[in-house]
């Protein structure tokens, strides 16, 4: 049976890991390979890391930045952010990424999904949905780090998504991001029903009841970003608590386990 | 000392005995070499590229990875002209890994888009069956059915990462004879196979932390032994 996973996610600038409100009052967190290494050899079972800025001018530094971490961390590796076309994925699977996270540019252009699953395969392809509830009920996809609202269907965008050829859908609520309120699990188990392909819940985490929660709800993976950094909890805690709850886990080891010396 | 016990000794420390043993990494537009790559430098290996035959003739061990679907990576396989060599090798028992859709070619053929393959075990490639969700994406436990020095030094119940809906399904006696290890993804599907240097996985190893290291590592030492000597004494090896 599978583990469920826990992905830290690093928020990426110009080739640093930052942190702040997003693109607001950024602070330098340091080397995204270093962070991801600890991540890996506290238990993370995958990275993501997000270009926030998808500038061009920070993109060859965030490229080398996933080399160096593909060299160290030896767990899946996904990259958001920045990719609108199949050479622009291309070139961050060559820099060593297994997934590409498209986001906004699918909603834009949702044939890219099939293009890219086309060309590399589903299982690199993750499409993130950024929601926010609607007032009279259900959920509407966001755009543009959730500025900007789209009117579509959040449940209907992910079915589609998933047919288009997304291997997994990176569920965000935007209305619980950030705030600690804990994951939208109306939301999860509402997407988790409709498609068949895993299911990453994100947005909202406080602690690790909030993890135990989501796989609950019907995520096949958990992802956070402010909890870990902040070192509010440490990864190994968070999968003790899942553990407890009953739910499998792969056990934390360091990344050379004694493999190498 | 016994090839088994210098091929696990040589795992644990890290750095296979007597240099760094030359693997080939075959390059066929299929799959993404960096991370294998690189975990292959990890563990000690001197990492080699495999376009052509030629490059093939000063590599100790093989590997072959490869994602997506079995019809677009034969073609590719086949504009290498690597087809045939790849059989000699095989067929000559030199050590051999296939990861993923590397292991998957090794079967007659795939259901996923009907592809003959390389006909190298018995058996297809089929869609997994009964699985609760598709792609099976994730770490999952790859249950043993007996001791391999591929899995010296990995505990029982280790987890590995996966991403895959197609797997080999091994046909006939010799087919069933090369299971190696079975995983549970609604049903049970065969994880690696095992037929004296020829191994092959359905999970990654480059991606699955300190055990998939440890696996490189001990395919590495296989490598270096000369591969078939490597099973003279499975029975010496902890798994």
């Amino acid at each position: 049976m599978l583990t469920r996973r826990v992905v830290p996610c690093l928020d990426v600038a110009d080739g640093r890991v930052v942190k702040g409100t997003r693109f607001i009052d950024l602070r330098d967190e340091g080397d995204p390979a270093e962070l991801a290494e600890r991540y890996v050899r506290e238990g993370a079972d995958e990275i993501v890391f997000l270009d926030i800025a998808a500038a061009p001018a920070g993109r060859a530094t965030l490229l080398d930045a996933v080399r160096r971490t593909a060299g160290r961390a030896f767990v899946p590796l996904t990259v958001g952010g920045g990719v609108h076309s199949v050479p622009e994925m291309r070139a961050v699977l060559r820099s060593g990424a297994d997934k590409v996270s498209l986001n906004t540019a699918a909603v834009a252009d949702p044939d890219l999904v099939r293009r890219c699953a086309r060309a590399f395969g589903r299982q690199a392809v993750v499409v993130a949905i950024d929601t926010r509830a609607r007032p009279k009920g259900g959920w509407e996809v966001v755009v543009r780090g959730g500025r900007q609202p789209t009117g579509r269907d959040a449940l209907a965008w992910a079915e589609r998504a998933a047919e288009l050829g997304a291997g997994e859908l990176l569920v965000t609520s935007m209305d619980r991001d950030g705030t600690g309120e804990g994951f939208d699990l109306a939301l999860l188990r509402a997407v988790a029903e409709r498609v068949s392909v895993p299911v990453i819940a994100s947005g909202g985490a406080a602690g690790p009841a909030d993890f135990v929660a989501a796989v609950r709800a019907g995520a096949d993976a958990v992802l956070a970003a402010s909890i870990f950094h902040r070192r509010i909890h440490a990864i190994a805690d968070v999968k003790a608590a899942m553990a407890r709850a009953g739910i499998r886990v792969r056990a934390a080891g360091a990344i050379g386990a004694g493999a190498v010396a | 000392m016994s090839p088994v016990a210098r091929a696990s000794g040589a795992s644990s420390a890290g750095r296979p005995v007597g240099g760094a043993p030359r693997i080939g990494v075959v390059d066929y537009g299929a799959g993404n070499l960096v991370s294998i790559g690189q975990a292959l430098a990890r563990v000690g290996a001197e990492v080699r590229r495999v376009r052509r035959s030629d490059d093939l003739h000063d590599v100790q061990g093989l590997v072959v990875p490869g994602v997506g679907a079995a019809g677009p990576a034969m073609r590719r396989l086949g504009r290498t002209g690597l087809v045939e060599p790849l059989r000699d090798w095989v067929a000559a028992d030199r050590p051999f890994l296939g990861i993923c859709l590397g292991l998957q070619l090794l079967f007659e053929g795939s259901d996923e888009d009907g592809a003959e393959t390389l006909g190298l075990l018995a058996g297809r490639t089929v869609m997994l069956e009964s699985a609760p969700r598709l792609p099976h994406i994730g770490w999952n436990q790859v249950e043993r059915r007996r001791a391999h020095p591929l899995f010296a030094g990995i505990a029982p119940a280790a987890d590995f990462y996966f991403v895959h809906s197609y797997a080999g399904r091994p046909a006939g006696t010799e087919g069933e004879a090369a299971i190696l290890a079975e995983t549970e993804h609604g049903r049970r599907f065969v994880s690696a196979v095992a037929r004296g240097a020829l191994l092959g996985v359905q999970f990654h190893p480059e991606r699955s932390a300190g055990d998939g290291l440890r696996l490189l590592a001990n395919f590495v030492a296989i490598a270096a032994e000369g591969g078939g000597r490597a099973r003279v004494r499975p029975e010496a090896v902890s798994c």
